[in-house]
């Protein structure tokens, strides 16, 4: 047997090695990979759990103490006791009356009442007027509690109130789609009037898949021009392609809406030259063209770069070889030529729909109101409707299916594969 | 592109149409970008070409807006421009104070994006390295996650450590800047490990080099232009980035996308135009730098006959 100059066998000696080298190379990633883990992976960790637990219905929080106090105990423990689809009695009216009580004293009304509201728009104010007047309740509280407000007997309420009273719900996830819980606790969709969030997602879906199309028509000619001419001038086209890509996203937003304007660059062109009357300007900004056009040139770059790497690599022989065996150009290009590509196309098709699936900025600016994708919409319910909940129930989708994205891109092109310029 | 002498009047067309259609493609490319350096000097408050700038009359220009940059925010703009004037400027102007927090947020989120990323990228590119593929993934994952979703999330999570109250003036902004620099570091770093022959570090270490003076004296110069790029980028997407500054930066905490974002959902004036005329030019200036170091690293690898 070998041994090293110590006595070691030499197997396990290599072994030993391999593994210290591995150790060692990983210590080099370690910094990094906690980094991301704690400022990236967790905090997304944390609003994925936000998106299935809401605690506006069982725990006050005093944020100048830091005192945290369950609330609404006694119907919690009612609805405990008694199965789905019991009609509440007086003894759940009486917890309720315990519960409203409780609310007024820790000044919890209206974070109690904006959970139910949630599920049930429009009771937030029988939250706060009933705990105003929680002292003045006296048995039997159904009558003196129905007194307040008919509403309280309304049995969606008591749904509503049933399933906030756990901390942990899907119901964000059912919004999210549209649909919602019936009296009965089963699944529905909401009425059509209301239903917003797929109609969004489909379109967010759609836009994108149409700039990933525009963008190949864009980016295919252009990258094949670039990977046919001599290095010289193909890097100074390549300059036209990187210059946009490293200007600021802003920049190019603001560009677009001084060129879409109804009294922008474009129509006024248009109607100097008299292609257009004055009157007939086109709307091209606000609205879903705005978008789709500023996006285009936006996500180009991604495209072209990915294409570009790959036709460079393609051997002119071949083409060569097949036309001169007789095929027409069209057909030395269809079966020759294009097939080779395809890596390419596939690497910047799925970089352009990942972005474009998730963009938020360009949309925001250009894309009025029927312009707009999911990524405003989570923005909305974070900045505006303060529904956090379903905020991240939003992002979690659209995180689900980037990230199902993302995948198909390591497993059929590698992120390895990632250039920049 | 000369075309071969046997070509038919067909295919003469078609090549003419498609090098037409290209330019137009680049044209659609570059246009936009440099449309907004003319109008920036715009005399009228208008975002289109008014008649005088098309028959370049000198009156139909100024330079107005470039004033109002850098006065806008001050106390006493009408001032006569002395020392002090400019002493109000520096402390008071809208836009200097948001260059100067762009500046300091760009730069350490840079420091820390570059340092820990150059440091991974090594050990990434060893044929040893565990696990590489799902790292890599997680590791790039910042730029491929909606930004939306990054800046909710990290919302949520300064919210939970108070990261405003431990005194460090714009930390989180720069820690979720560092973040989103990361990929681009990774990947910049990476392309220019491929191909970098191990037996270079394995020469030094055979002659008696430290592994730190290896690194110093044989690595670090051969990977230093992607490097440089890496951080340049890092900091372009910090210099770039409004969503997450919306989302956890503090009210004073203004850097110059969010001071335009407000101007363009606001009331959008032809000052924002002079900021992207500026922006362009810096941004003309950093591809300009980065090619260079492109077409540098590419000559020490003997990647190209230079």
């Amino acid at each position: 047997m070998l041994t090293t100059v110590g006595g070691k066998p030499l197997k396990e000696a290599l072994a030993h090695a391999q593994s210290r080298a591995k150790r060692r190379a990983f210590l080099l990633v370690l910094p990094l990979l906690a980094f991301i883990v704690v400022s990236f992976i967790f905090p997304i960790g944390q609003m994925l759990y936000k998106s299935v637990s809401n605690t506006g219905f069982t725990i006050s929080k005093d944020f100048g103490t830091g005192v945290s106090t369950p609330i609404m105990t006694n119907l919690a423990e009612w609805f405990e006791e008694n199965p789905q689809g019991t009609d509440p009695d007086e003894t759940a009216y009486a917890a309720l009356a315990a519960d409203l009580l409780v609310l007024r004293e820790l000044k919890a009304p209206g974070q109690a009442g904006t959970r139910i509201n949630y599920e049930l728009s429009g009771s937030r104010s029988m939250f706060t007027k009933a705990a105003r007047k929680a002292k003045k309740l006296a048995p039997p509280f159904k009558e003196s509690i129905i007194d307040l407000d008919e509403d309280w007997a309304d049995p969606s309420l008591w749904q509503a109130m049933r399933t906030a009273s756990s901390a942990v719900t899907v119901n964000f996830y059912l919004a999210a789609l549209d649909r919602k819980r019936a009296d009965d606790g089963s699944v529905e969709m909401v009425p059509e009037n209301r239903q917003v969030y797929v109609t969004l997602f489909k379109r967010t879906l759609i836009l994108s898949l149409m700039i990933t199309v525009i963008c190949f028509f864009l980016a295919f000619p252009i990258a094949h021009l670039m990977a046919t001419l001599p290095m010289r001038k193909s890097n100074l086209l390549m300059i036209l392609v990187l210059l946009p890509f490293w200007t600021s996203l802003l920049v190019r937003t603001t560009s677009w809406m001084i060129v879409l304007q109804s009294q922008g660059v474009l129509n006024d062109a248009m109607v100097a030259t008299g292609i257009l009357a004055d009157e007939n300007r086109i709307q091209m900004m606000y609205n879903q063209t705005g978008t789709v056009i500023a996006m285009t040139h936006i996500l180009l770059p991604f495209m072209v770069l990915p294409l570009y790497s790959v036709m460079s690599m393609i051997n002119p022989s071949y083409v060569r070889a097949a036309r001169s065996m007789g095929a027409t150009s069209w057909t030395a290009f269809r079966r020759i030529y294009f097939p080779q590509t395809v890596p390419g196309i596939g690497a910047g098709a799925l970089l352009v729909f990942i972005l474009s699936v998730g963009y938020y900025i360009t949309p925001a600016l250009v894309g009025g109101a029927d312009g707009q994708l999911i990524s405003n919409l989570i923005a909305f319910h974070m900045t505006k409707s303060l529904n956090w909940s379903l905020a991240a129930a939003l992002a979690a989708i659209l995180l689900g299916a980037v990230l199902l994205l993302y995948w198909l891109y390591d497993r059929l092109i590698g992120i390895d594969n990632l250039k920049l310029g | 592109m000369a075309l071969p002498l046997h070509t038919s009047t067909l295919e003469r067309v078609w090549h003419y149409t498609y090098l037409t259609i290209c330019a137009l493609i680049f044209l659609f490319l570059i246009l936009p970008i440099l449309i907004v350096i003319p109008l920036s000097f715009n005399a009228e408050p208008y975002f289109t070409f008014t008649e005088k700038m098309l028959k370049f009359d000198p009156t139909g220009y100024s330079t107005r807006w470039y004033d109002l940059l850098l006065t806008f925010g001050m106390n006493e703009p009408d001032a006569p421009r002395d020392s002090s004037w400019w002493a109000d400027a520096w402390n008071n102007a809208a836009w200097i104070n948001a260059t100067k927090n762009s500046v300091i947020i760009g730069f350490f989120s840079t420091v820390i994006a570059t340092s820990l990323g150059t440091i991974a990228a090594l050990g990434l590119s060893r044929p040893e390295m565990p696990g590489r593929r799902i790292i890599m993934a997680i590791l790039i994952s910042p730029m491929i996650v909606p930004i939306i979703i990054t800046a909710t999330g990290l919302f949520f999570f300064y919210s939970a450590i108070k990261i405003q109250d431990w005194g460090i003036p714009y930390l989180g902004v720069i820690l979720a800047h560092a973040t989103l620099g990361i990929p681009f570091v990774i990947i910049t770093v990476t392309a220019t490990l491929v191909g970098f022959d191990h037996s270079l570090t394995k020469a030094a270490a055979n002659m008696g080099a430290s592994p730190t003076r290896t690194f110093f004296k044989v690595q670090m110069p051969l990977i230093l232009p992607g490097v440089i790029s890496g951080a340049l980028f890092a900091f372009v997407t910090s210099f770039d980035e409004v969503v997450v500054v919306l989302f956890v930066g503090g009210l004073d905490e203004q850097t110059i996308p969010r001071q335009m974002w407000n101007g363009i959902r606001e009331q959008i004036s032809p000052a924002i135009l002079s900021v992207a005329t500026i922006l362009v030019i810096i941004s003309i200036a950093l591809l300009t730098v980065v090619e260079l170091l492109r077409r540098r690293s590419e000559k020490l690898r003997g990647m190209s006959p230079g």
